[in-house]
């Protein structure tokens, strides 16, 4: 996995839709049909404030995530580019 | 909450809890098949009069949508030979619900072939069930193999890309993975094995066809050589064996995936095609939402099941009691083994089941046998 560069500008995929379940929410890639979960749903604040931040770390710091979460959130972020779920803005 | 780590409850205890939607639904479109399969889940063959109307099916549709439903899973019966098959195609990938249809291929001539290679978010399975002629013949009906190699001629010259070529394991087809896969590949497609299920017409063939204790190690150890089959899930009962295969490993019955046959009726599985199992109908007030989110069957399912006779087996996290539907339609109680459990339990449990305690599956919309008159010569 490359490692996550939370000092950039990151949004979800355009051909990614994201729908809501209890749990967080299912992200579906229409291009290469794969479903991927978004697991809680302060992950799921994230990636949609990702399109509305200078860089993905002040998404963090604007959905309530504290600094001592950050490395977890940015390995699941990197996990997210892999998957195409978001790419580069 | 650190994302790795699901909330308090695990995500497959939360698939088991229901989803607001189904992550992948299968239609039937069409009882109406111009084959007679032995193994057929539906038993099709003749069109039901009460099918749903096109603009039935157009409502289906938009309430799919709405639910954002990415995906919808279209079979039958043959779903080409309904005529506004393509309509609702269309209607469905311009709602953004992709499809992904399974057809015999008796019509994608090259003219269809080249209109499904221009449509996006589309998806075709050809279903063969031999790697050969006289084996898939055997199941599918005389000339069957030819019609779907053809389709999959027209679908490549179309440059469709990788179109997924379908296949029901059996006793008979089980020592041709390999052929499959060259087959597959010869395409540039993907290969999809699922697993011979007792439901429809399966119920009479089941017994002769379902693969071998030895066969199923052998599929299991294929699919761990092979992760890049699709199974569409198929097999969890194989994750007994040890190591879990790709996929989410559960029923997902009213949970996650559902059914709605071609007379509208909603069913918790492709696979459970019995009163029993009917949760209600998309021509109810409020439709098809309605059915998955407030049926009594499917709140049902939803609720926290017991292991019953499995619970003191150590593969049971593996394998969680196998399918529902092959339980149900062999005689086996639904909080047991599975009838091919990986041990053996359920061969055994299977042996006790009287033949009255087995479900009977209608004739459904099988033809009916042609009754054959000799003629006295003259």
């Amino acid at each position: 996995m490359t490692p996550f560069d939370a000092d950039r500008a990151w949004r979800l995929n355009p051909q990614v839709a994201l729908r809501p379940e209890p749990f967080g929410a299912l992200a579906y890639h229409y291009g290469n049909r794969r479903l991927t979960f978004l697991k809680t749903p302060t992950m799921v604040a994230a990636v949609r404030a990702l399109g509305e931040r200078a860089t993905a770390r002040e998404a963090l710091v604007a959905v309530g995530v504290p600094e001592s979460q950050w490395p977890a959130y940015e390995r699941a972020l990197a996990a997210l580019v892999d998957s195409e779920v978001i790419v580069a803005a | 909450m650190p994302p790795e780590t699901t909330a308090a409850v695990p995500l497959t205890e939360q698939f088991k809890r229901g989803l607001d939607a189904p992550i992948c639904l299968t239609w039937e479109l069409t009882y109406a098949c111009n084959l007679a399969c032995v193994h057929c889940l539906s038993s099709s063959g003749r069109r039901d009069p009460r099918e749903l109307t096109t603009a039935e099916c157009l409502r289906v549709i938009d309430d799919l949508a709405a639910m954002q439903v990415f995906y919808v899973n279209i079979g039958g019966g043959e779903p080409t030979v309904r005529p506004d098959f393509y309509d609702l195609v269309d209607h469905a990938v311009a709602r953004k619900v992709g499809v992904k249809f399974s057809t015999n291929g008796v019509r994608i001539g090259p003219a269809e072939a080249r209109r499904l290679a221009d449509t996006d978010y589309l998806d075709v399975q050809i279903s063969i069930d031999g790697a050969d002629a006289v084996t898939n013949d055997a199941v599918r009906g005389d000339g069957s193999f030819a019609t779907a190699r053809r389709a999959m001629d027209n679908l490549a010259a179309a440059g469709f890309g990788p179109f997924k070529i379908s296949v029901v394991m059996t006793r008979h087809n089980v020592d041709q993975l390999d052929g499959f896969r060259a087959i597959a590949d010869s395409y540039g497609a993907q290969l999809r094995i699922t697993r011979l299920r007792p439901s429809g017409r399966g119920a009479d063939s089941w017994a002769d066809l379902h693969p071998t204790a030895a066969q199923q190690r052998q599929i299991y150890d294929w699919l761990l050589g092979h992760p890049d089959t699709l199974t569409g899930d198929s097999f969890f009962h194989l994750s007994a064996y040890g190591e879990a295969l790709p996929g989410l490993n559960l029923c997902g019955a009213g949970r996650v995936v559902c059914l709605i046959d071609p007379v509208g009726d909603v069913y918790a599985c492709p696979f459970v095609l019995h009163e029993q199992f009917r949760a209600g109908n998309v021509r109810e007030h409020g439709g098809f939402p309605r059915v998955w989110r407030e049926s009594e069957l499917f709140t049902e399912l939803r609720q926290p099941a017991s292991a019953g006779a499995c619970a003191s087996c150590g593969s049971y996290d593996a394998c969680q009691g196998g399918c529902m539907a092959a339980k149900f339609f062999t005689g086996l109680p639904l909080d047991g083994p599975d009838p091919e459990c990986v041990h053996g339990h359920g061969e055994a449990a299977l042996a006790g089941v009287s033949a009255d305690a087995v479900p009977v599956s209608g004739p459904g919309h099988s033809r009916p046998v042609p009754v054959t008159i000799s003629r006295r010569r003259p």
